[in-house]
């Protein structure tokens, strides 16, 4: 198990910039998520600490020791990918003995053998062991694959996007499974997804990846209650944090949209008069028949548990959720406020949060 | 598959296996006609018309490993029954089987010249397969400078008609002293093809996606070892279709094996019509030469059929 240390990361390729200027820790046996779109450069950053691509820039330190110029089969890292990572024509059984049958880990035959079955025990899945690997679903592929990097006991798992292609059942039973193996293990993983409630339920830590720059570091909690731009503020959380263009003004919001509502958040520097944004979750929103503010229903989705209800408010698109026995009717005015503790401000022309722009 | 069809549907399927059934026919006419002909006793091997229905010999092949000459005058009853069946044979057709100043028998130039079309063309096969792959795996999986240019040059050895360098490719191998030798024709051939298999084989490994080595290298292996445990097996398809390709071209080869060889290196394709010129031709020996010459690249594409099918329709091998 190991702690893995990215310093001041860069990746060119040709005139496009994947990285820039990175600085990432993971604590031995943290489970890290690195969130972000396509392109924002998370199987860059993967890769780069895999050994299988070279940084333009900066250093990567695995338990203190600079590998720069380590190969990735000498870095004793696992990797699991979307797909393609299964060897074709091989059983399940030879895939899994693959990595241990590589003449710098030199583990004998009968330790082969008992690793093998120990992990396909874990994995539920000796049933397949004498399978092609052809002849598996994506579920069990996905299975072996964990299993071919969990085989090993590498240092370090790197695991990109390795549910992506799995139906969403699956993928929430994978996604616990996944947790809990870790925890088990004890093992340090960077997983690297854009699936941000993957990010939200499996990551100790998530890092925010917009276009190569790594926006914001923090605990589930901290990203999602504190985001530190409206980026963050947009990408994590369904549905996402609600913005709002507006002014301060004596403790209250006035909102262009149309509404003024009191705001409790503490802001560092001056703010009245400025032109802010303000951010406030769904959850947070409220129906109230003594609201302050009003708008209109534009959609409703039921989702069993609650509602999601999308307001409007002049121009203004936007959600709050609501318990499902709540009866609404689309195009009805209804009444609303919010949570004065919860609302964080942003500066509207950086988009940078106030709290953390200090 | 539906199993319903219409009755335009039904139409159109009969005019395609007609269609097919046709051209099949015309293709391989002539292919029927020199394996009959290979079969047939000498003086049916040219009737008009052309005589189907006969009782087939061997005696055609017979005549086509030994050396023979005419008769000057008929065995006797005692010489004809000690000889052994195949010399007969030669003595039905008015011939005699050479022998050498111990009785040993004489064989003609054929085995000789299909072992040299063999040799030259397995190795030079092997060789611009074998090479092509690795040259299309770095192509493939690295950043070359200049790689479009260097393809293109590769590609463009093969524009020119290869018979235009043929007079100073041979004045060059007279001063090696290649001409009329196996590594000669081995290394003309395998240049002309490496080319072609570069090209091709860079088609395949593009399709094998590149996360299967990446995850080889990460599991401990060398890029060698990843090359040969993982890309290898995924790329025999195109190995295969490539190594047909090749060695068609190679065993069909006629013009460079005409100058470049006369004896010791000589292969079939010159051979086989330098025997229609020498005295009266006997069609029968040269459609047995012929056929023997058609059969290792039946035998061949027939082996690594199931590869061909997947490996000619590219893009097409796994998605």
């Amino acid at each position: 198990m190991a702690h893995i240390e990215l310093r001041n990361i860069s990746k060119t390729f040709g005139a496009k910039t994947a990285l820039r200027g990175l600085d990432l820790e993971i604590e031995d046996g943290q489970f890290f998520v690195l969130l972000g779109e396509t392109g924002a450069g998370k199987t860059t950053t993967l890769r780069i600490v895999a050994g299988l691509e070279k940084p333009s820039e900066g250093d990567v330190l695995i338990d203190g020791v600079n590998v720069n110029d380590w190969g990735a089969a000498e870095r004793d890292v696992a990797l699991v990918l979307q797909q393609y990572s299964l060897y074709p024509r091989y059983t399940v059984r030879e895939n899994l003995e693959f990595p241990l049958k590589s003449r710098i880990r030199q583990v004998d035959a009968a330790d082969i053998a008992e690793r093998v079955d120990r992990v396909a025990k874990t994995l539920q899945i000796t049933h397949l062991l004498d399978r092609k690997t052809d002849k598996l679903s994506g579920g069990e592929m996905q299975r072996v694959s964990i299993g071919r990097a969990i085989v090993r006991q590498p240092r370090v798992f790197l695991m990109d996007e390795p549910l992506s292609a799995l139906d969403a059942k699956l993928r929430e039973a994978l996604r616990t499974e996944l947790k809990n193996l870790q925890m088990n293990l004890g093992a340090t993983f960077l997983f690297v997804t854009h699936d941000q409630v993957e990010a939200m339920s499996m990551g100790d830590r998530i890092g925010v990846l917009d276009r190569g720059k790594l926006v914001q570091v923090g605990t589930p909690a901290e990203v999602y209650g504190n985001p530190r731009n409206t980026f963050v503020a947009q990408s994590v959380g369904s549905p996402p944090m609600n913005l709002f263009d507006g002014k301060l003004s004596s403790g209250k919001a006035v909102a262009d949209a149309g509404f003024s509502l009191p705001v409790a958040a503490k802001a560092n520097g001056s703010t009245d008069g400025r032109q802010l944004t303000f951010g406030i979750r769904p959850e947070d929103m409220f129906l109230e028949s003594g609201g302050q503010a009003k708008a209109e229903i534009h959609d409703i989705e039921n989702h069993g548990v609650a509602k999601i209800v999308t307001l409007r408010a002049g121009e203004t698109l936007f959600r709050l959720t609501t318990s499902a026995r709540d009866s609404l009717a689309i195009d009805e005015t209804v009444n609303f406020s919010w949570n004065p503790e919860k609302v964080v401000l942003f500066d509207k022309t950086s988009g940078m949060s106030l709290r953390h722009s200090a | 598959m539906a199993a319903v069809k219409t009755r335009s549907e039904v139409a159109l399927n009969r005019t395609a296996i007609v269609a097919v059934l046709v051209v099949t026919i015309i293709f391989l006419a002539p292919i029927y006609w020199i394996a009959s002909t290979a079969f047939k006793p000498r003086h049916l091997a040219t009737t008009i018309p052309p005589t189907v229905m006969f009782e087939p010999e061997i005696g055609p092949f017979v005549k086509l490993f030994l050396r023979r000459s005419q008769l000057r005058e008929q065995p006797t009853q005692e010489e004809y029954e000690a000889a052994p069946w195949w010399e007969r044979l030669v003595f039905d057709g008015g011939e005699k089987v050479v022998r050498d100043g111990r009785g040993e028998v004489q064989l003609s130039g054929y085995p000789d010249r299909f072992a040299n079309s063999l040799i030259v063309a397995v190795v030079s096969t092997v060789l611009a397969v074998g090479m092509g792959t690795l040259t299309a795996y770095g192509f493939s999986r690295f950043k070359v400078a200049g790689e479009q240019d260097w393809l293109f040059f590769i590609l463009s050895t093969r524009m020119l008609p290869p018979v235009v360098v043929a007079i100073p490719m041979f004045l060059m191998y007279r001063v090696f002293g290649l001409n009329d030798t196996h590594i000669g024709l081995i290394i003309l051939y395998t240049a002309f093809n490496l080319s072609f298999s570069v090209w091709l084989m860079k088609g395949f490994i593009d399709e094998i996606p590149k996360e299967y080595e990446e995850a080889a290298l990460v599991d401990g292996y060398t890029r060698m070892q990843a090359f040969f445990k993982v890309v290898l097996p995924e790329a025999v398809t195109g190995i295969a279709a490539t190594a047909v390709f090749c060695f068609i071209i190679a065993w069909n080869e006629y013009a460079f094996a005409l100058i470049m060889t006369n004896r010791k290196a000589q292969t079939a394709p010159p051979f086989i019509p330098s025997q229609v010129g020498s005295g009266l031709p006997d069609w029968t020996v040269i459609a047995a030469g012929t056929f023997l010459f058609l059969l290792p690249v039946a035998i061949f594409t027939f082996l690594l059929r199931n590869h061909l099918l997947r490996g000619m329709s590219f893009g097409a091998i796994r998605k």
